[in-house]
């Protein structure tokens, strides 16, 4: 690993086709610094992603690589981990992708707590199938799927992961490359798994939660008295359903990944020519 | 044909039947003979009836007959279940102090032995111990030296501590004694022994010692009868080569993870039955398109849907050649024995990394619960080789780079297998994705570089077919003019047929397909033969299907869908019966 790394190293020669303004370009941005500030480069990095705009994200930068199949990228995210804990991990996709048809591995990566770092932009919207509700969206967002409203209450990710069991629970606004990528970092050093839920607003189908919406409502745990190791407070931030908090709402410092305690080490890509030396001890247990 | 003894133990789910019958498969197999087991279990914890079968003989069985010898039954039921099975001077073993079993009818010519094994396993130190009474008196009866279920009960209960070990042996010879004192038959039984040393597994611990042996360090998976064996077996045994198994939340995620996993290098591998690969396809088209070896294992059981989730079928072959929206490039390798799981599990991941690409390897039911025995050196560990194919180093990623530096997992080479960077590889770093993709693993709609791809993609499936030696295995006599064509569990019944069927003057070639794609081609075989029959557990005959879209002629059909595997007796008059309609007529 060089020590010189940029972050444009984890750019790809491919140009975004996202819209101009998309909130995705200053969430891979932050991506990008985060791993490259945390000692990493593309050759041991491994970044996997789902399918919707957010999917695009691996095309766009450069480093080991997997866009998978909508809603499955934590899983495999998990799999290339345990495989070889030397590599990071960072898996991308949205609100669709993580909360929707992926809700159920969400919650199942949470509670295992491997350590990698899961960036969602969440723009409360489709976008690339081109603007229906998502499972974020609020109630009264009128879609072409959803003339009147969605007539359901937006999932709640935060508190969904605390819920879970979660290690490592922040959220960042994509506008605010500075903040973002500090706590991107963070969930990269966390021990365990680090969601950062991203305000990552939609510029073309969602006009509710815009930009302007975001930098009004928007509150910033590190300048309140938020202690992110109280998790009866991170509860209260995370359910208050009137503020935008951003920072690091909970992080659990005692937290031991999942590898750790199933005793997994290095890469199990090395194997021998052949069987294991001792095998025949494997035929001999059937005597 | 062996001279074989057939023995059940039967009751209700809870009984701790399985557990019994392991025991006496595991004494008979310590004395040196040969074992071949089945199980009639239901998709329940309590109640209903199961039952565990084992034939045994110092000649080699493959399959189970339509005769049982010797019957402990702890349900009246089970007499009921078995009629068809017992015979004149077949023994039954029952506790007429038990509530249920005091008016039970011991039928005509059949010898009934009440024996109190309850309590006699309560003189022996506890009630829980009632099987293994009954099995001193299958001892007693069967003439069978009681050491070798001595060494059978060591092997259960050691971990439990020497007292329970010595209760059981005592509750063993309590029934013996019972047996000797209080009845005097001539059985006619003798339970001859070998000074052979056997193991005994069944195919879905077969499939996970190959998965070991073969460098597999990663399984994850979500139970499901009947392949959660296989992930059993690997719990606790992997971990010690390396490697982790992980409990799922659902198959979507099983094959994920092990997506994962390949993609970082490792050797990967998930099992499930056909509920589970209708949820993988989602994702198999992805591990075909991203050019990511994999080894999926298919336990079939009947279907569809939940279907009778304890019973044998094979009715998954159409969705594991065809399954999958698009068209995608797989191998579809299923073992015919089992001790072929332990062998086509370790040539799964070979031609899996060799190629790149899924392969599915299927087993069936029958051949997951049948717990048989081999010599040892069946499994020569020394004899499995790994090949990793076109994996590249740091030191050779230069010649595998595009001109802009950037490394081609999808390079379209003339045989049309690209090389692999594992993540980690310097300068190696590159993507992949489920969209059709250019060289590099990017995105594309560009029409060339979509037909290179899929055309690079059907290439290596053709260099495989031409690389690869996609044999069969065969039996019977080659100048035959019956053939006979079978997959999976059936070679073991079909084996033993062959006796019944030369028996009677017929003669039969057999052979066993262990490949359903690519598989071997068989037209020259066919042409020889006056008649060819397929016989498969399903009712659409897909193997044959298969056959006659390769051979473009009509083949027969013996086809079997109750539930239950075939048996070589009823198998060989199935095939006399078409072989020979006339005489049957008569």
């Amino acid at each position: 690993m060089s020590s010189d790394i940029r972050f444009t190293d984890f750019k790809s020669d491919k140009q975004p086709t996202w819209c101009p303004g998309c909130g995705d370009f200053g969430t891979m941005n932050g991506m990008m610094k985060a791993l490259a500030e945390t000692g990493n480069d593309p050759d041991n990095t491994f970044v996997v992603a789902g399918i919707g705009c957010s999917g695009k994200i691996g095309t766009y930068m450069h480093s080991y690589a997997l866009h998978g199949v909508h809603g499955r990228a934590l899983p495999v995210g998990i799999g290339v981990k345990l495989a070889n804990p030397d590599l990071e991990v960072m898996v991308a996709g949205g609100d669709g992708d993580g909360y929707s048809i992926g809700a159920g591995h969400f919650i199942h990566a949470v509670r295992r707590n491997v350590d990698m770092s899961y960036v969602v932009m969440d723009n409360r919207i489709y976008g690339l199938t081109k603007g229906q509700a998502s499972p974020t969206s609020r109630e009264d967002f009128e879609t072409s799927t959803s003339p009147d409203g969605t007539h359901v209450s937006p999932v709640n990710p935060l508190a969904l992961a605390l819920a879970s069991g979660a290690s490592f629970v922040a959220q960042t606004f994509s506008s605010d490359s500075q903040r973002h990528t500090e706590v991107v970092k963070q969930a990269i050093e966390h021990d365990g798994f680090g969601l950062v839920n991203v305000y990552s607003p939609c510029v073309t189908f969602n006009d509710v939660d815009t930009y302007d919406y975001f930098r009004d409502a928007i509150v910033d745990v590190d300048e309140t008295d938020h202690d992110p190791n109280d998790k009866d407070a991170a509860r209260d931030l995370i359910t208050d359903g009137s503020t935008e908090y951003v920072g690091v709402l909970y992080q659990d410092e005692a937290s031991v990944p999942y590898e750790e305690r199933e005793g997994i080490e290095g890469s199990m890509a090395d194997i021998p020519d052949g069987a294991p030396e001792n095998a025949m001890d494997l035929v001999r247990e059937f005597y | 044909m062996p001279d074989d003894l057939n023995w059940a133990i039967g009751g209700e789910a809870g009984d701790g039947i399985d557990s019994t019958g392991k025991i006496f498969a595991q004494a008979l197999s310590r004395a040196g003979r040969h074992v071949y087991t089945s199980k009639d279990f239901a998709s329940r914890i309590r109640g209903g009836y199961t039952a565990y079968k084992i034939r045994s003989s110092v000649d080699r069985v493959e399959s189970v007959v339509d005769r049982l010898d010797i019957l402990i039954a702890l349900t009246e039921r089970t007499i009921d279940e078995n009629m068809d099975e017992l015979h004149e001077g077949s023994v039954i073993i029952y506790d007429g102090e038990r509530t249920t079993m005091q008016d039970v009818e011991i039928p005509e010519g059949m010898i009934g032995l009440d024996v109190p094994l309850k309590s006699l396993a309560e003189d022996a130190g506890g009630a829980i111990m009632r099987n293994v009474v009954a099995l001193g008196v299958a001892c007693e009866v069967s003439d069978f030296p009681i050491e070798n279920l001595d060494s059978a009960l060591e092997k259960r209960f050691k971990d439990k501590g020497q007292a329970i070990v010595d209760n059981n042996s005592k509750a063993a010879r309590l029934g013996q004694e019972f047996a000797a004192e209080n009845f005097d038959y001539d059985y006619g039984y003798s339970v001859e022994t070998t000074d052979s040393d056997y193991v005994l597994l069944n195919g879905d611990e077969a499939i996970g010692m190959g998965a070991i042996a073969a460098g597999c360090r990663f399984y994850a998976g979500y139970p499901i009868t009947p392949a959660t064996d296989v992930m059993e077996y690997l719990t606790g045994r992997i971990e010690q080569y390396g490697g982790t198994v992980v409990q799922a939340e659902d198959e979507l995620a099983a094959i994920n993870l092990a997506l994962g996993a390949a993609r970082a290098g490792a050797r990967s591998m998930t099992a499930t039955s056909g509920p589970g690969i209708d949820l993988m396809t989602e994702t198999f088209g992805l591990v075909a398109t991203s050019e990511t070896p994999m080894v999926i294992c298919d336990v079939m059981r009947a279907g569809p849907s939940t279907g009778m989730p304890t019973k044998q079928e094979q009715g998954d072959l159409d969705m594991l050649v065809y399954g999958g929206h698009g068209e995608i490039e797989r191998m579809v390798v299923g073992p015919t024995s089992v001790a072929e799981c332990f062998w086509k599990t370790v040539e799964a991941f070979n031609l899996a990394e060799k190629y790149q690409l899924p392969v599915f390897l299927v087993s069936d039911l029958s051949l997951a619960v049948t717990e048989q025995t081999f010599p040892p050196e069946t499994f020569d560990m020394d004899e499995v080789e790994i090949e990793r194919g076109n994996v590249v180093d740091e030191a050779e990623i230069d010649s595998w780079l595009d001109e802009q530096g950037r490394f081609q997992p999808h390079f379209p080479a003339a045989d049309g297998i690209s090389p692999r960077a594992l993540p980690g590889t310097t300068d190696g770093a590159h993507m992949t994705t489920g969209l059709e993709h250019d060289a590099n693993g990017r995105r594309t709609e560009d029409q060339e570089i979509r037909v290179e791809q899929v055309e690079k993609r059907s290439q290596k499936f053709e260099t495989a077919r031409e690389r690869e030696d996609w044999n069969y295995r065969e039996f019977g006599d080659p100048d035959a003019e019956t053939l006979v064509l079978s997959w999976g569990s059936n070679e073991g019944p079909m084996r033993e047929a062959l006796d019944f069927l030369a028996e009677d003057g017929i003669d039969v070639r057999f052979i066993s397909v262990p490949y359903l794609l690519p598989r071997p081609d068989l037209s020259e075989e066919i042409a020889a033969a006056e008649t060819t029959v397929v016989v498969e557990c399903n009712a659409n005959g897909q193997f044959a299907d298969l056959i006659e879209h390769d051979v473009l002629e009509r083949v027969e059909r013996i086809n079997k869908f109750t539930g239950v595997r075939f048996k070589a007796d009823e198998l060989a008059e199935e095939i006399r019966q078409l072989v020979e309609p006339q005489e049957v007529a008569q």
